[in-house]
C-alpha cells in the first residue's frame, strides 16, 4: 500500500537525544509516523529502538529534542500523559493484569461508571465490543491468566483501542506467537491501519516486516540510518544498513557445517525411547561427535519437552540413554553435567542470565558450579576465562563488570552461551538461542555454534527459524504435536521442504 | 423435529464446560469458599459437641469479642492485596487506645480526642505508604519500624493501663440493639459498616481495582496508566486508619487504654486474612472473605473456651489452617494460571 507522503505526521521526533551513565543511547535521532501506516523500527538490539519508543511513550526522560504530536509540542513525563495523547505501546512482554478477567484488562481505568461505582455490566458489554472489533470472542470475565500469550497479547491491543490512540506501537509483539496466531494479528494491524492509526511496529522478523510494513527506519548504534519506503529497500540492503557491513558471514557457516561426520563409534548421546506421559511421546536421538543436531518444529511441538529430557530437567518416564555406549541415568541437570551435558534455556531471562550479576560472575558461574563451592575459581583464572569469551562471543559492549541484565538479549545469550562453554561440555542443547536478538548477533551466535562443532563438540540446536536450522545441522529431527515424525538429512531438504514435512508428512513416513 | 435426548455423555460434556467457564472466572474466589465451608463446618462440629453453641447470643458476641479484629483485617486486605504487608497495626491499636484513654483521663474533651485518635493513625499509614513507595524500602521493614515506632510511643504515653470513664465511648461497647435474642453493638455496626465500605470501595471503585492491578503485575500497572505511586501510599494510609479505628474499639471494648495491647495481633490480622482467601503473592483476594476468616478465627477461638482448653491451643489449630490453606491456594493459583 502506498504511503501518502502529503499528509502531516501524527508523530514527529526531532533531534532525539539521550544520554545514559557511559552511554549515547540516542544521538540526534529524527523520527516521524503519518496515520494510515505501519512502520517499522529495525536496528540490532543496542541500536536504541527500545530506548526511542520509551521516550515516545514519556518512560525516559529526552535531553535534548523536540516531539510534536498532531502538530502540538509535547513533553511526557509518564505513561499516563502520552496515553491521554493517543500514543498506546503493546510490549514484547504482556504488559498487563493476569489476576483480572479479559473485560477488566481491557477497561481498566477508563471503566464506565454510573453514580461514581463501576458499572460491571457495561464495562464487559464495552470490552466485548472492543475485542470485536479485532475479530474476537472471549468470554470477557474470564481471567486473562487462562488465555494463550497470543490472546492476552491480542487484549492488550484491545485495550490500546479504548484509549481512542492515534498511534500504537507494536515491540516484538510477534515473538512469542505461532503462525497462525501472527496473521491474525497482521490482520488486525491492518484493519486498525484502514482506520487511520498510525503503526509502529518493531521486529527480528524480516519476513514479516516486509509482510506488513509500508515503511522502515533504520538505527544503527543510537544513530539514524535513514527512513525507506519498503519497496525501496531489499533485504540485503536493510541487513547491510542495520549491522553496517556486508552479510557474507552466514554463506560461510553453511559451508563449515557442510561436512561428513564420522557415524562409526558410539554416538556421544544416543536416548532410545525416551519420553514422558503428558509431555512428549518416546522419541530416538542419537548425536554423533561433532555433529549438530536440529530439532525442527512449530512452538509447542515438542522440541523443549524432549530436550529437557534429554538434559534432565524433567524426568523421562520411558526409555534409556547412552552416553559414550554407557547406560546412564540422568534425572536431573546436575547429572546431565557431570556427564557434559549444557543446556541453555529459551527462557534466558528467567531460567538463564542473573540481571543482578556483572558479565563475568555470570559467565564464571557455570564453571562455579560444576567444580562446588569448596574449590574456588581463582581471580586470575576468572579474568582470563571471562576475557577469553567475551572476545571470542564478540560480547558487546565488552565490560566484564557491566550488570547482566542491562546488556541487549543478544548479548545475554551469548554471556549464557559463553557460561556452558567455559564447562567444557561435550553436547551442547541450545534451545532458541537467537530469539529475540538481532540478526549481527544471530550471525555471530551460529558462526560460533558452527566453529565449535567443527572442532568436536556435539550440538542440538534448537530453533523456529528453519534456515538456521538447515544451514547449522547435518541432521534434522522434526516434531510435532508433541512426536517426533522424522529425521531428515540437511543436505536432502530446503526451507520449503522442511515446512512441508512438518505440515504434511505422517509419523513414520520415509525423508525424502 | 428430532426430540433431544439428554444422554450421559451430554451430562457431562455440560458439566466440564460449566466447570471450565466457572474456573476460568472465578478460580480465585474458591479460597473464600473453602473459608466459608471451613467456617460451616466448625459450626456445625461446635454445634454438635455442645448442643448449644449456635446461638443468637453467642453468634452476636462473636461479633462484639472480634469487631477490632474485623477492623484490622479490612485494612490489612487492601495492604495484602497489593502484595504488601503492614506489621504495624497491633502496635497502632494499641498508641491509639493508650493516647485516647490518657487524653480523656486529663480532661481533654471526647469531640477533640476521637478526631485525633483516628486522625493520627493515616499520619503513621502515610508514613509507611511514603517509606514503601517513595523510598522504595520493603513494605515487611517499613511497617516493622512501624511497629516498634507505634509500640514505643504508647509506653512514652504510660507504661500501665489507663481505664476510661468517658460515657460516649463506653456507650459504644454497651448499648445493645436487640432483635428476639440476638444483639449488635454500636462497635459491632462500625465493624460491618468497615468491612461493607472496603468491600464496595475494592469492588466498585477505581482505587480498587488499581489495588488489585498492582497486586497483579506492577509493572503493567504503571505501564497501563494507572495512578500506581498514589495507590500504593494509600493503601498504608487506609491500614493506618483501620489501626486507629481498631484502637478506639477496642478501648470502648476493655473500658481502657494499655500500651501492651495487640501485641502480635498483626499476625493475627494477616492469619485470618490468608485464610479468608487472600494470596500473600497480592492481586487476589476479598474482603468479604476476610470477614469469613475473622469469623473462623473467633469460632475457633470460642470453640477452645467453651471446652475450657488452654487458649495457647487456638494458635496451634490457626496455624495448623493456615499451613493447609496456603497449600491449597497454592494447588488453585498453580492450575488456573496454567494457560490453555
Amino acid at each position: 500500500m502506498a504511503v501518502d507522503t502529503a499528509v502531516p505526521p501524527i508523530v514527529q521526533m526531532r533531534d532525539i537525544t539521550i544520554q545514559f551513565p557511559g552511554v549515547l543511547a540516542l544521538d540526534q535521532v529524527d523520527f516521524s509516523l503519518r496515520p494510515g501506516e505501519i512502520h517499522a523500527l529495525m536496528g540490532e538490539n543496542g541500536a536504541g529502538k527500545s530506548t526511542l519508543i520509551k521516550a515516545l511513550t514519556g518512560v525516559y526522560h529526552i535531553d535534548s529534542g523536540t516531539i510534536e504530536v498532531a502538530g502540538a509540542r509535547r513533553v511526557f513525563d509518564s505513561t499516563a500523559a502520552a496515553q491521554d495523547a493517543g500514543i498506546s505501546t503493546v510490549y514484547q512482554e504482556v504488559n498487563l493484569c493476569a489476576n483480572l478477567s479479559v473485560g477488566e484488562n481491557v477497561m481498566l481505568g477508563h471503566e464506565p461508571r454510573r453514580q461514581g461505582r463501576i458499572d460491571w455490566t457495561a464495562v464487559h458489554a464495552e470490552a466485548q465490543r472492543h475485542l470485536k472489533n479485532l475479530g474476537l470472542e472471549l468470554d470477557t470475565r474470564s481471567v486473562l491468566s487462562s488465555h494463550s500469550i497470543a490472546i492476552q497479547q491480542l487484549v492488550a491491543i484491545s485495550r490500546a483501542m479504548v484509549l481512542d490512540s492515534k498511534v500504537l506501537i507494536l515491540d516484538e509483539p510477534t515473538s512469542s506467537l505461532d503462525r497462525g496466531e501472527v496473521e491474525q494479528l497482521f490482520a488486525v494491524m491492518r484493519e486498525l491501519r484502514e482506520s487511520g492509526v498510525a503503526i509502529l511496529f518493531v521486529s527480528h522478523f524480516l519476513d514479516q516486516v516486509y509482510e506488513v510494513s509500508d515503511r522502515i527506519t533504520v538505527l544503527r548504534d543510537g544513530g539514524l540510518v535513514g527512513e525507506f519506503l519498503v519497496a525501496d529497500l531489499p533485504r540485503d540492503a536493510l541487513v547491510t544498513k542495520m549491522i553496517g557491513r556486508e552479510m557474507t558471514d552466514l554463506a560461510e557457516i553453511s559451508e563449515k557445517s557442510d561436512r561428513a561426520i564420522d557415524r562409526d563409534g558410539a554416538p556421544v548421546l544416543s536416548a532410545s525411547g525416551i519420553g514422558r506421559r503428558g509431555g512428549v511421546a518416546p522419541a530416538d536421538v542419537s548425536v554423533y561427535k561433532g555433529e549438530v543436531i536440529g530439532f525442527a518444529g512449530l512452538l509447542g511441538s515438542g522440541r523443549t519437552e524432549l530436550a529437557r529430557l534429554i538434559y534432565g530437567a524433567d524426568r523421562a518416564d520411558s526409555g534409556e540413554m547412552q552416553i559414550h555406549g554407557d547406560n546412564v541415568k540422568v534425572h536431573s541437570p546436575r547429572q546431565a553435567m557431570e556427564h557434559g551435558i549444557a543446556f541453555s534455556s529459551e527462557n534466558r531471562r528467567d531460567e538463564g542470565i542473573i540481571a543482578d550479576l556483572t558479565v563475568a560472575e555470570n559467565i564464571v558461574f557455570g564453571i562455579q558450579a560444576q567444580r562446588g563451592w569448596t574449590r574456588r575459581v581463582k581471580n586470575g583464572e576468572q579474568d582470563a576465562i571471562v576475557k577469553d569469551y567475551i572476545a571470542a562471543l564478540g560480547v558487546r559492549p565488552a565490560d566484564p563488570t557491566m550488570r547482566a541484565g542491562n546488556l541487549s538479549g543478544g548479548n545475554q545469550q551469548k554471556v549464557l552461551l559463553a557460561r556452558w562453554l567455559a564447562t567444557a561440555p561435550e553436547l551442547m542443547v541450545l534451545d532458541e538461542p537467537t530469539r529475540g536478538i538481532d540478526v549481527g548477533a544471530k550471525a555471530d551466535i551460529q558462526r560460533k555454534v558452527a566453529e565449535l562443532s567443527d572442532k568436536g563438540l556435539s550440538v542440538i540446536f534448537i530453533s523456529s527459524e528453519l534456515e538456521e536450522v538447515l544451514r547449522l545441522a547435518q541432521r534434522i529431527v522434526v516434531m510435532r504435536d508433541r512426536h517426533k515424525i522424522g529425521e531428515l538429512d540437511s543436505h536432502d531438504v530446503d526451507a520449503a521442504g522442511l515446512i512441508d514435512y512438518i505440515a504434511n508428512n505422517e509419523a513414520g513416513s520415509v525423508a525424502r | 423435529m428430532t426430540t433431544v435426548q439428554t444422554t450421559t455423555a451430554d451430562r457431562v460434556a455440560s458439566v466440564t464446560s460449566f466447570l471450565r467457564t466457572f474456573t476460568s472466572r472465578y478460580a480465585s474466589v474458591l479460597p473464600t469458599l473453602a473459608a466459608v465451608g471451613v467456617l460451616l463446618l466448625l459450626l456445625m462440629g461446635a454445634q454438635s459437641r455442645f448442643g448449644n453453641f449456635v446461638s443468637p447470643g453467642n453468634m452476636s458476641a462473636l461479633l462484639l469479642d472480634n469487631a477490632y479484629l474485623m477492623i484490622l483485617a479490612v485494612g490489612m486486605t487492601f495492604v495484602i492485596v497489593t502484595a504488601g504487608i503492614d506489621l504495624s497495626v497491633g502496635s497502632v491499636m494499641a498508641f491509639t487506645g493508650i493516647l485516647g484513654a490518657s487524653m480523656l483521663s486529663t480532661g481533654v474533651p471526647v469531640y477533640i480526642a476521637v478526631p485525633i485518635m483516628l486522625g493520627g493513625g493515616a499520619t503513621i499509614g502515610l508514613l509507611l505508604g511514603v517509606l514503601v513507595q517513595y523510598f522504595n524500602v520493603q513494605p515487611f521493614i517499613a511497617t516493622l519500624a512501624g511497629l516498634f515506632l507505634a509500640r514505643g510511643l504508647a509506653y512514652v504515653v504510660s507504661l500501665s493501663s489507663i481505664r476510661v470513664e468517658e460515657p460516649s465511648l463506653l456507650w459504644l461497647q454497651a448499648t445493645r440493639f436487640r432483635l428476639g435474642d440476638w444483639y449488635i453493638t454500636p462497635t459491632g455496626i462500625i465493624a460491618i459498616v468497615v468491612v461493607a465500605t472496603g468491600a464496595l470501595v475494592m469492588h466498585f471503585t477505581r482505587f480498587g481495582r488499581t489495588v488489585y492491578a498492582i497486586g497483579g503485575s506492577e509493572q503493567s500497572a504503571r505501564l497501563m496508566g494507572l495512578n500506581v505511586a498514589r495507590t500504593k501510599v494509600m493503601v498504608y494510609v487506609i491500614s493506618g486508619f483501620c489501626g486507629r479505628l481498631a484502637g478506639l474499639v477496642l478501648t470502648a471494648y476493655s473500658g481502657a487504654g494499655y500500651p501492651r495491647n495487640g501485641i502480635g495481633t498483626e499476625l493475627d490480622v494477616i492469619a485470618v486474612v490468608v485464610i479468608g482467601g487472600t494470596l500473600l503473592t497480592g492481586g487476589r483476594g476479598y474482603v468479604l472473605g476476610s470477614m469469613v476468616g475473622v469469623f473462623v478465627f473467633g469460632t475457633i477461638k470460642s470453640v477452645i473456651s467453651f471446652m475450657g482448653a488452654e487458649q495457647s491451643w487456638t494458635h496451634i489449630i490457626v496455624g495448623a489452617l493456615l499451613l493447609v490453606f496456603i497449600v491449597v491456594q497454592r494447588a488453585i493459583v498453580a492450575r488456573s494460571d496454567r494457560p490453555r
